[in-house]
């Protein structure tokens, strides 16, 4: 613990204000990764870990208030000027959107939306650029990699769009990859190549990277740490070896029961989570979680819990009633 | 692409037939007979049978439509009875005056309106958006006539640094020539900066909103980069139609305008011809504005594959 983490985001807050009153999306998260460590970000839709991802690089919505610290490298992104974020931006910290198809421009060619990454931050001359774009649409797999730089989005499928659009990511070498459900839009079958993907680039770079999904799966064997996000809130947070082995919070046991089990029998019903998300402009007085929540009682519905360290230290979760049995599933 | 263009083409065809048969029956249908016009209301009923035979009048319609047709394909598209000249040198003589005047407008509109329409959408909603939209629309309630009044007042009457009116050729007297189409461009660029100004921004707010231009930011990328490259491209299809609109429109001439500045152009030649019933100048002109137009709108269509590749590769 001697070494400061590569980035520490410390009581990060999102406010986006709506025709309906204030919208509270991220709510005092705090979280921090290592260099070459892997963060996974878990929640439901619209549970605030996309605006929490696109807060890190400033990439909010217009009418967005920000606040707290983001500290990358020891330097507060958060009222840095426009000018030194932008040469951060897509050199120190990238970012993997979700769907491919909107993401990357579709009249501009996949060389040009490389080279022009490239040519912003490294001093690169025209053909080194287009040397280099060639090298890493190899790397990530893509075949004929010098056809491609004269081809348009819409020309590729879309596991090949995300393998550009991750080739475009790691173009500059960054310390920090942000992949926000990177895999969500794709075929299933694709999905384990890209995330086979991703983890072999960040090994290989010694990157760090934060997967935000909604799939506890993903995360699983993947990542390092997992926190769980319910209502712009981080809920609990541990190794994730330990949150698997014994989570705490009902909700992080209950989203991982609602995934289908191959070993499961046939015909058996998914165990949803009942209710729907609250109202983000109408904020719940006590736990997010209590109206949907099993064994919600009593302090549960006046009261927000706070993290809470278990007893290993790392292991942190919100809640007045954890589980404490281990899990079933591991 | 080739295919592309070549389909395109094709589907010109059915367009210019209808476009000539409906100018066709515009001059057919219009009452008055044509041998009266020429020879007067005095003329004897004998000689009006006569030059009604030669002129082939006392055809039927469809026949001399067809008739009519086969010459104006071999580029014959008849001659003034009332100047002796053809309809070809007639709009020779007279095209480029309206060309270089479409072209001063659609610079001068386009010059003012794409650097306001992207100024507002960068900062859509602020006090600058709302005043810059508002005046747009004041604008373009404003009449043509009523702008060119008020240019000929400012500039030619009061601060004495345009002609009011005339015309010299280009070849004659450049500056000379520059300086008399000034207000009149100007007029028309008046009238149209406000259409291009408020696609463009709405066009341009929508591609704001769009992942790429977050990827974009993401990537590290100038502001003037991503304004230019990355949302301008892709939000430029509305506006090159409007530009093909106003220009296909101008290539016809500008009635009011040329008139108000004594420009012999296009629109005047159309005017007069129709004072003077000139009806072969008349059908010969309109032909020749509408073939403009279509073939105007095909280098639209031809433009929007330039701009977004999947026009080109048949994917919108």
């Amino acid at each position: 613990m001697t070494v400061p983490p590569l980035l520490s985001i410390e009581n990060v807050s999102v406010d986006l204000p709506t025709a309906r009153g204030n919208l509270r999306a991220v709510d005092q998260v705090s979280l921090t990764i290592g260099a070459g460590r892997t963060l996974g970000i878990v929640g439901e839709s619209g549970c605030g870990k996309t605006m929490l991802s696109r807060a890190i690089l400033q990439l909010l919505p217009k009418k967005a208030k920000l606040s707290g610290r983001v500290l990358f490298d020891g330097q507060d992104l958060v009222g840095l000027k426009p000018e030194r974020l932008r040469k951060l931006r897509g050199r120190s910290v990238a970012v993997v959107f979700q769907d491919p198809m909107t993401s990357l421009n579709p009249v501009l060619t996949i060389g040009t939306q490389l080279v022009e990454t490239l040519q912003e931050h490294l001093e690169l001359d025209g053909l080194a650029a287009k040397r280099r774009s060639v090298e890493l649409l190899a790397a990530v797999g893509i075949p004929a990699p010098e056809q491609r730089l004269t081809q348009y989005a819409h020309q590729l499928s879309g596991g090949m769009r995300q393998r550009v659009a991750i080739a475009i990511a790691l173009s500059c070498e960054p310390k920090l990859l942000i992949a926000d459900e990177p895999t969500t839009a794709l075929d299933v079958t694709i999905q384990a190549q890209i995330l086979d993907l991703l983890a072999r680039e960040q090994r290989r770079r010694h990157m760090a990277m934060i997967i935000i999904t909604h799939d506890l799966g993903v995360v699983a064997g993947r990542t390092d740490e997992v926190a769980v996000m319910y209502a712009g809130r981080v809920v609990e947070r541990a190794p994730t070896p330990m949150l698997f082995k014994k989570m705490h919070m009902p909700y992080t046991q209950a989203l991982l029961a609602a995934i289908p089990r191959i070993d499961g029998a046939p015909h058996t019903p998914l165990p949803a989570i009942s209710g729907r998300p609250p109202d983000p402009t109408r904020p719940v007085q006590g736990c997010s979680f209590s109206p949907r929540c099993r064994y919600a009682a009593g302090l549960c519905y006046g009261q927000k819990p706070v993290l809470t360290a278990a007893e290993s230290g790392e292991h942190q979760f919100a809640c007045f009633h954890p589980i404490q049995t281990a899990a079933v599933i591991v | 692409m080739l295919g592309f263009v070549a389909r395109r083409l094709l589907y010109l065809v059915p367009v210019l037939i209808a476009v000539s048969l409906l100018t066709f029956l515009i001059a057919s249908l219009l009452p008055g007979d044509l041998a009266y016009v020429i020879l007067g209301d005095q003329a004897t009923p004998e000689k009006v049978e006569a030059l009604r035979h030669d002129m082939g009048l006392d055809q039927p319609i469809w026949w001399r439509y067809v008739s009519w047709l086969g010459h104006v394909l071999e580029g014959d598209f008849g001659r003034s009875f009332r100047t002796g000249q053809t309809v070809w040198q007639a709009v020779a003589e007279r095209l480029p005056v309206s060309f270089e005047l479409m072209l001063l407008a659609q610079i001068a509109a386009l010059a003012i309106g794409v650097p306001i329409a992207i100024a507002c959408a960068v900062r859509s909603g602020s006090a600058f958006d709302r005043f810059m939209t508002g005046s747009a629309f004041g604008m373009l309630s404003v009449p043509t006539f009523l702008s060119a009044i008020l240019l000929i007042y400012l500039f030619a009457v009061e601060l004495r640094w345009l002609p009011a009116t005339g015309y010299v050729p280009f070849e004659e007297n450049p500056a000379g020539n520059l300086r008399f189409l000034v207000l009149p461009a100007l007029t028309l660029a008046l009238a149209e900066w406000p259409g291009i100004m408020r696609v463009l921004r709405s066009d341009m707010i929508a591609t704001l909103q769009e992942d790429y231009i977050t990827l974009a930011k993401a990537k590290g990328l100038k502001a003037s980069r991503i304004l230019f490259v990355h949302a301008l491209k892709p939000s430029s299809l509305t506006l090159i139609t409007i530009t093909g609109i106003n220009i296909g429109r101008l290539i016809g001439g500008a009635v009011i305008v040329e008139t108000i500045f004594a420009l012999p152009g296009i629109g005047r030649l159309l005017i007069g011809a129709i004072y003077t019933r000139d009806l072969i100048i008349l059908q010969g002109v309109v032909l020749f504005v509408a073939g403009g137009f279509v073939l105007m709108n095909f280098i639209v269509d031809m433009l929007y594959a330039v701009l977004d590749p999947r026009i080109r590769h048949g994917h919108a």
